[in-house]
Formats: structure tokens, C-alpha cells, sequence
């Protein structure tokens, strides 16, 4: 027996378990209701005759019932599934609903708007891409770090980078920049010597060396053993053999940087880290002179 | 437990020492354990006693080592060799992949990567530096850095883009390697490295990082093209690797610059420096020579120049650890991983990938 006027009277003033009492306002929970209110109007259990649309994984439903249908609670509803389209959605509303009380159609068509609008949203989202925040235990950040430190520690890493750079020096990738292995260039002078001593002049090769060290020091002003030597350099400026020396050295370095190129890369590579800038090197420095 | 091996260090004693007196001592030890008296007074007196007696045999160990050297090399013998201290690296669990020098399969796998294209020079690296969409604080610093660090990179700003269009537009833009920071409150915390077109991603844990301006007496680089140092890249895994960083350098580096940037690989911690180098004669006697130009002068000198370099420290200083290396460009969901790092892995503490 349905009577929906005791109904709303239980509901509203007895017991409602959809009913929601919250500070701005009264609401219900009930999936049926086609504005979420709870009222006397849109009360899906106190209106023999209603109509709403749900959602079923992105496919809308006009659910119907009639008052015919409400001693059998199994088929009380009857579904009709909406198209996607949301006028064509509207015309089907409008069709089924042709002779229903205008204000619960238009509520339904604010639903179906409504419902619309979110699923297009929610689309929308599910293709953004979003950050995903991991945990990350607190026991193995705090033994990495821990790790890290003596890691860090057994790397000895300033040593490992000197250690390093001398080698390259020592293989000759900074040739032409440096000539500060001294001692092979200090050989060279001792033999140079006697040669040295009985000739004179050359001035004009004095000058391009003079100059040629300048350029050189233009972007190097820290260099301790350039600066030294250049100012030797000066000093016994009158001093033949010293000048011949530097040619010498001049032309042992130029034709060093020439032949390095096939030798060198036979020797880099068995080295286990990976040095590729050093044929280049030589290259630029004959690009230089 | 501590008995048993106190045992078998005074076993190990006997050799040298004379065999009674240990035995004595070994027998007087098994009677009071520490552990075995109640009365905590009691028992910490015995215990410091052991110490004791144990710092005391150590101490008198070394001594006669010292003794016996000394006596070889009075008479003209071979001393012991010296011991090795037992470190992690020397221990470490044997990798099969660990490469050696001559590996043609490495060479050739070498020749046909991704990043093959760079380091013969036919690409120059062009790096897009971004962010994680968050970004904040330190971030903005760090990539300043980073930018001074790298030559040829650029910064974008990451608004709202997905990175999978970023990687698209950094291929039309012929830029060869991405890199996105990501921030976590407010501090760097991963750094993603995406070679370009195809060329791997490798997802990096990012620590103790610490920026120019708090390095103490740092220097200012130059523009110079740097010069790359990668130290321990000894496994497959590592050789990749360190091919995925020198990709973001240039490989003709200009050497008059005296910049390094140093990439140092130790128990899988990446190190992460970058310094201005000097050479120096230490112990120089130019000055004497100088003042002199008497030849003999120079040549004592000879003998004691000794060519060292002097550091000194410039732009940030962080430490990587690698996560996970993907095959392709990012993508989480179908991508395939070359190699993750979980959990399991780190049952031993000597075993290392990189």
C-alpha cells in the first residue's frame, strides 16, 4: 500500500537513515534523488510517481517509477539508457517524461546538465598526467646517507682529481699550453748548452716568443710557473743561450702536439674512465700556433 | 662469542710469542667473562682489564713488526711485505660485468648507443634544463648553477607541460639530452637525465647538496668549455652511464680554461665537483736559478721540482645515486627499465652495480 504523504511524515519528522543533517542545510543521501535535498518534492521514497538519471560507469540511465509498479519493489524502476549525446539525451527525457509534472523534468534535465559537465570533467583529468608520491623508508634513507658519507670520505676525491689531472699532464693533453714538466725540458736544455753558448743575436725570434708567452697568459693569471719563468725570461733577456733554449723547446713541443694524435688514443684506450677530449686537444693547439 | 674469538687470536699469537704465557691468559679469560659477573662494578673493572690487556698485546704487536723491519733492513733483507688494509672497494663482490680495458664487445656496443652521435662529434650537446612543476628556493639556485655548469644548456620553465611533451618539443628544438630537477619540499632531490632523440632516461637520487656561495673560498668559473673527469665507471651499467653524462658536455674542451668537472664514482655514489686547476712546481727553486743562471744551480734544482696541481673548488657540489635507467624516453607506464634499483639488492654491502 502505497501512501506517499505518512511516508514523508515518518521520514521528515520520525526517522530518515538517507537524511543528513549538516549546518548548511538538510540533505539526502539517497542515490535516487535527483537534487540531493532533502524535500517533500524530491524525496525518491515519498513520490510515488518520480524520475531521476544515474550514472553507471559513464553511461546516464532516466530511472522511472510509477506508482503501478510499487508493490513490486524487484521492477519498481524502469531504466532507459540515455545517448551520449547530451540534445539527443534531452529529447529522449522530454519524451519519456511527456506528461510528468514540469518541475521534476526540469530538475531532471538540470541533472543530466549537471552530470554531463562532470563527466567531461572528470576525462579531462583521468588524461592529466599527475605526480605520484612515493615513500621512501626512513631506515634506508639514513643508512644511504650514512653509506654516502664514507663513501665520500674513501674517495678521497681532491687527491683522485689531482692524481688525475697530472696524469693527463704527464700524457701530454695540455701540450703547448703548459711546459711545465720541467725536467725532460730542462734536459733539453743541459744538451743544448755547449751549442747555446757560441751563438748570438736572433732578436726578432726573442720577440715572437716574448709575445707568443703573453698571449698565452692573457686568461691565465694564477699560473705561478708560467709567471716565473716568464719573468727569467726578462731578466736575463741579454742572455743568448737561454733564448736559444726556449726555441728549442718551442719546436720540440710543436712537433710533439703533431705527431700525438695516433699514439695517444692507442695509449687512452685501456684507461677505464672515458677521456675523448683529448685527440681534439692537440688538434686545437695546432690550430693555435 | 667474544671468547671464542679471543681464543683464536691468542692461537694465532703463539707463533711469535712464547706459547705458556698465552695459554695462561686464555685460560684466565675463559674463567671471568665480563658478562658472567653480576655486580656491575665488578664487572666494568673486568672489563677494562681486558681492554687493557688487549690494547697492550696490540700495542706490542706492532712494535715487534716495527723491530723486525727494521732488523731486514739493517741487514740488507727483504722486509715482510707490507699489509693491505681491508677496504669495501677491495673486497668488493666480483661483477661479471666489470670491463676490462681490452672488451671489443663494449667498444663495439660503444659504437652503436645513443649517445655514439655526441661523443663522435657529429652532434653538439644542447641540454634543456627544467623542473619539476613545483619549484622553489634552492631549485632556481641550483640550476642557475648548473647552467654556469654545462655549456650549451638552457633553462625552461616547466609551467604545466606534461614531460612527455617537453621531451617531444625538445626534439623538434634538436636539443640532445634533457634534464629535470625535481624539488621536494623546497630542496632538489632527483634529477632526471633523458637522452634525446631515443638515448636512455636515468633517474638519479640527488643529495647533500651544497651551492656555490656555501662553499668556502670557492671560485668563480670561466665560460671555458670544461674538461670531464669520470673516475670508476668500471661495469656495463657504469660505462653507460658515465657515456649518458659525458653526452651533456661538449667534447672538445678548451683546456687554456682550466675548468674540471669531475664525475667520481665510489660505492655507487656518483660525485659530483667542479673545480678550477692550476699546475705548480712545489718546492720550486726558480727563484734561485732565476737570481743565479749558474747552470749547476739548476741542475740540483731539477731533482727536487715536483709538478703538482692546486684545486680550487667552484659552482655546486652534489652526490647522485642512480635509481633507475629506462630504455627510450620518460614514460612510467610502459616504458622498459635497463635497470632498477630495489631493495633486495642491497643485502650486501659490498656488492656494486655501477
Amino acid at each position: 500500500m502505497q501512501h506517499d504523504e505518512v511516508i514523508w511524515q515518518v521520514i521528515r519528522h520520525k526517522h530518515c537513515s538517507f537524511m543528513s543533517k549538516i549546518s548548511t542545510g538538510i540533505f539526502c543521501r539517497n542515490p535516487y534523488n535527483v537534487t540531493g535535498i532533502c524535500n517533500r518534492s524530491s524525496c525518491p521514497l515519498a513520490n510515488s510517481r518520480y524520475a531521476t538519471i544515474r550514472d553507471h560507469d559513464g553511461v546516464f540511465y532516466l530511472y522511472m517509477k510509477t506508482i503501478e509498479r510499487a508493490h513490486k519493489p524487484n521492477d519498481l524502476w524502469e531504466r532507459v539508457k540515455l545517448p551520449r549525446n547530451y540534445e539527443k539525451a534531452l529529447e529522449v527525457i522530454g519524451k519519456h517524461l511527456m506528461y510528468w509534472p514540469k518541475l521534476l523534468v526540469h530538475k531532471i534535465k538540470q541533472r543530466l546538465t549537471k552530470m554531463t559537465q562532470m563527466r567531461i570533467r572528470m576525462r579531462k583529468l583521468a588524461l592529466k598526467t599527475r605526480e605520484k608520491i612515493m615513500t621512501t623508508p626512513r631506515k634506508e634513507k639514513k643508512r644511504e646517507a650514512r653509506r654516502e658519507e664514507k663513501a665520500e670520505k674513501a674517495a678521497v676525491l681532491d687527491k683522485t682529481i689531482e692524481k688525475e689531472l697530472l696524469a693527463r699532464l704527464e700524457n701530454g693533453i695540455y701540450d703547448g699550453i703548459y711546459n711545465l714538466p720541467f725536467n725532460k725540458f730542462i734536459e733539453t736544455l743541459d744538451t743544448d748548452e755547449l751549442q747555446a753558448e757560441d751563438e748570438n743575436e736572433e732578436e726578432s725570434e726573442v720577440e715572437y716568443v716574448e709575445g707568443n708567452f703573453e698571449l698565452e697568459e692573457e686568461d691565465d693569471i694564477e699560473d705561478m710557473g708560467m709567471k716565473n719563468y716568464h719573468i727569467s725570461n726578462d731578466e736575463v733577456a741579454d742572455d743568448d743561450d737561454e733564448e736559444e733554449e726556449v726555441n728549442a723547446v718551442k719546436v720540440r713541443r710543436r712537433s710533439k702536439s703533431e705527431k700525438d694524435e695516433p699514439g695517444k688514443k692507442l695509449k687512452k684506450k685501456p684507461r677505464i674512465h672515458v677521456e675523448v677530449e683529448h685527440e681534439n686537444g692537440a688538434e686545437r693547439q695546432k690550430a693555435t700556433f | 662469542m667474544g671468547g671464542k674469538r679471543k681464543k683464536g687470536e691468542s692461537e694465532g699469537m703463539e707463533g711469535d710469542n712464547d706459547s705458556k704465557n698465552n695459554n695462561k691468559k686464555m685460560k684466565q679469560k675463559s674463567e671471568i667473562l665480563p658478562s658472567s659477573v653480576k655486580n656491575k662494578e665488578k664487572r666494568s673493572a673486568v672489563h677494562a682489564k681486558l681492554k687493557h690487556q688487549k690494547k697492550v698485546e696490540k700495542r706490542k704487536k706492532l712494535k715487534a713488526r716495527d723491530a723486525a723491519e727494521k732488523r731486514a733492513l739493517e741487514l740488507g733483507e727483504e722486509p715482510a711485505p707490507k699489509q693491505i688494509p681491508r677496504t669495501i672497494e677491495n673486497t668488493r663482490e666480483a661483477d661479471e660485468t666489470v670491463c676490462m680495458p681490452d672488451d671489443e664487445e663494449l667498444f663495439a656496443g660503444n659504437d652503436a648507443d645513443e649517445f655514439s652521435s655526441i661523443l663522435k662529434r657529429d652532434r653538439t650537446p644542447k641540454i634543456l634544463i627544467t623542473t619539476c612543476r613545483f619549484n622553489s628556493t634552492r631549485g632556481p639556485s641550483f640550476i642557475s648553477e648548473l647552467l654556469s655548469v654545462i655549456p650549451n644548456a638552457h633553462y625552461n620553465k616547466r609551467g604545466t607541460y606534461d614531460l612527455k611533451k617537453i621531451v617531444e618539443y625538445a626534439n623538434n628544438k634538436e636539443f640532445t639530452s634533457i634534464i629535470v630537477v625535481h624539488t621536494n619540499r623546497r630542496e632538489p632531490d632527483a634529477l632526471l637525465i633523458i637522452g634525446l632523440p631515443d638515448g636512455p632516461t636515468a633517474h638519479f637520487k640527488l643529495s647533500s647538496l651544497v651551492l656555490r656561495k656555501d662553499i668556502k673560498n670557492h671560485g668563480n668559473p670561466t665560460s671555458h668549455m670544461p674538461e670531464l673527469v669520470l673516475n670508476n665507471f668500471t661495469t656495463r651499467l657504469g660505462h653507460r652511464i658515465g657515456r649518458l653524462i659525458q653526452s651533456l658536455f661538449p667534447q672538445d674542451p678548451n683546456f687554456r680554461g682550466r675548468r674540471v668537472v669531475t664525475f667520481h664514482n665510489q660505492r655507487d655514489f656518483i660525485f659530483f665537483r667542479h673545480h678550477r686547476y692550476v699546475f705548480e712546481t712545489k718546492e720550486s727553486k726558480q727563484s734561485d736559478s732565476k737570481g743565479k743562471k749558474a747552470k749547476d744551480a739548476k741542475g740540483e734544482s731539477i731533482a727536487k721540482e715536483k709538478v703538482v696541481a692546486r684545486l680550487q673548488e667552484c659552482g655546486p657540489r652534489f652526490t647522485l645515486k642512480l635509481v633507475s635507467l629506462q630504455h627510450g624516453t620518460f614514460d612510467t607506464k610502459g616504458g622498459e627499465y635497463e635497470w632498477v634499483h630495489k631493495p633486495e639488492m642491497d643485502t650486501s654491502r659490498r656488492r656494486f652495480f655501477l
